[in-house]
């Protein structure tokens, strides 16, 4: 559906996109992850034809956008960083505007905007200037027009910065909604989100892509999926001891101090194994006492701080 | 160019018209040029006794040096500020269309604002006998210079992100263009040049028109100043993201 080939973007002698590829399946939602400045935007910008690229292609549906960028154009929705409203329109007027801009059919006009209303649910302000709506509507309102003509592909640039938690969980909701028939790309610096809500997840810094799969992929990519951590009531140099002895154990590594005799330990499994059962026993037998137990996922933060530093 | 072409920009227009509408100063605008116009007309009309509008016609050349930029500073410029920009070229539809809907928007407008100055003509009609071939001459040669000022006034608020400075640009712009035909800078001219400059000055062609005489070279060159900025302005659009 589209395809990136050897993307480049210099201004000057900085490149702030450098060779990148990439191609997102229809249907798919991917998330866009990377640090403030590493050329997320900036892609984005190229896919929808508002900049053109130094180097390379992309395409969409088969069309190259250089070819013919007002068919690639009406294929997509495009919610840009900076929500694109007027504000002295009202936000009626806006998205009577879009509809017509976009070249919808005139009978049918208003049935599809009311459909965009309800999707996002701005039933109470469309008769409101733009000007006076807050954060959280001008968004909507940003993702109405995105969504105004139907488009095959949404892209989405950032659109949770700057809302509220509840306000981030309801575009979050909308866009799982709306990606239900549609490819959506959309870029985000909040992993939670990515996790949350994409199938496929592209990290990308300093122009360049890092790392690329399922949010579950990359975590396994950054080997292991999980911690042990547990408090054990015993001299700390017998138990670090034996902690080390057992079997399938890669890591150990004293964590926290309680007092003399209780310590925090992290425990690193070999791939796959199951070390509950042994490490239970094993504190048993040695007449300590388990304080405290759980077991810890590394998540896509921890991946995304490794890869990205 | 097919239908479809035109319906665009035809919405496009629309907007561009409706924002100013929208906004307090398309009023002020309007409140502002009548007022002063009418007031610099009239407080030498009685004086001169004479049923023409030539007074009028002299200074509009004046108060559209500094209209015309307060129409069009804000048309690219706010564009850019409220990131609008990124929609509006990002939709099926090409840089020119976006331009020539700005254009013919931000010209609309003032011909609309030149319709509501029709009243002095009416007056003066009944106070005393009006030659009306210089007052439609006139109002045509308005038209065109109006036009001349906004293609230039649009162009340079395609230049930057700050209103303030695509007006103050606008007005030097259109100053300069009006002035380098004027016969005071005429003489000190050198003297080859003075050919080429009379003629490329907006005003000798605005003067040409509004005695009455429409002549097929003044059109030309009002269509083609505004036809070379607008390209320039589609070329600058074409450009972004070319820093």
């Amino acid at each position: 559906m589209i395809e990136i080939k050897n993307l480049s973007k210099s201004f000057g002698s900085t490149k702030v996109l450098d060779d990148i590829s990439f191609s997102v399946k229809k249907g798919e939602i991917l998330g866009f992850l990377g640090p403030n400045g590493a050329g997320k935007s900036t892609t984005m910008k190229i896919i929808t034809s508002f900049w053109s690229p130094t180097k390379g292609s992309v395409e969409i549906d088969g069309v190259k956008t250089e070819d013919d960028s007002m068919q690639t154009r009406s294929k997509i929705g495009y919610l840009p960083e900076t929500v694109p409203l007027y504000d002295d329109m009202r936000v009626f007027e806006y998205l009577k505007f879009v509809a017509e801009v976009r070249g919808l059919e005139k009978d049918k006009i208003q049935a599809r905007i009311k459909e965009v209303i309800e999707a996002c649910n701005l039933q109470t302000v469309i008769r409101k200037p733009i000007e006076e709506l807050s954060k959280g509507f001008r968004q909507r309102v940003g993702l109405a027009q995105a969504i105004m003509h139907e488009p095959d592909i949404l892209i989405l640039d950032e659109p949770t910065t700057g809302l509220d938690p509840n306000q981030i969980v309801e575009i979050r909701e909308l866009i799982k909604k709306i990606g239900k028939e549609k490819t959506v790309i959309f870029s985000t610096h909040i992993l939670s989100e990515v996790s949350a809500t994409c199938d496929r997840a592209i990290i990308i810094n300093n122009g360049k892509i890092i790392a690329e799969g399922t949010p579950a992929e990359l975590v396994h990519k950054m080997g292991g999926a999980e911690i042990i951590y547990v408090k054990i009531k015993g001299k700390k140099e017998d138990v670090l001891h034996k902690l080390k002895a057992m079997e399938n154990v890669i890591k150990v590594e004293e964590k926290d101090r309680e007092s003399d005799d209780i310590h925090g330990y992290e425990l690193t499994p070999a791939d796959g194994v199951d070390l509950r059962e042994h490490l239970s026993m094993l504190v048993m037998n040695a007449g300590w006492s388990i304080l405290e137990f759980s077991k810890k996922s590394i998540s896509l933060e921890d991946v995304f701080i490794k890869l990205t530093k | 160019m097919s239908k479809k072409y035109m319906r665009t920009i035809w919405t496009l227009f629309k907007k561009e018209l409706m924002s100013y509408f929208n906004s307090p100063i398309a009023y002020i605008f309007i409140g502002v040029f009548l007022v002063v116009g009418n007031w610099l007309f009239f407080k030498s009309f009685f004086l001169i006794k004479e049923a023409s509008m030539r007074g009028f016609f002299d200074l509009l050349p004046w108060m559209f040096l500094f209209l015309a930029p307060a129409l069009t500073m804000r048309l690219w410029a706010e564009e850019k500020k409220q990131g609008t920009i990124e929609f509006l070229l990002t939709l099926p539809v090409t840089d020119w269309q976006v331009v020539l809907a700005k254009f013919f928007g931000a010209l609309m407008f003032m011909i609309v604002t030149l319709l509501l100055t029709l009243t002095l003509p009416i007056t003066i009609a009944n106070l005393g006998n009006v030659d009306f071939g210089p007052v439609i001459g006139g109002y045509l040669g308005a038209i065109f210079l109006g036009g001349a000022y906004l293609s230039l006034g649009l162009f340079i608020s395609s230049l930057t992100k700050n209103q303030i400075i695509a007006f103050i640009l606008g007005l030097v712009a259109s100053f300069a263009a009006f002035m380098i035909g004027a016969d005071f800078i005429l003489i000190g001219a050198p003297k080859f040049m003075v050919p080429v400059m009379s003629f490329l000055g907006l005003g000798n062609h605005f003067y040409n028109i509004s005695k009455g005489v429409i002549d097929s070279k003044d059109i030309i060159y009002y269509g083609s100043f505004i036809f070379f900025f607008l390209w320039m302005n589609a070329r600058i659009i074409e450009a972004r993201g070319w820093k």
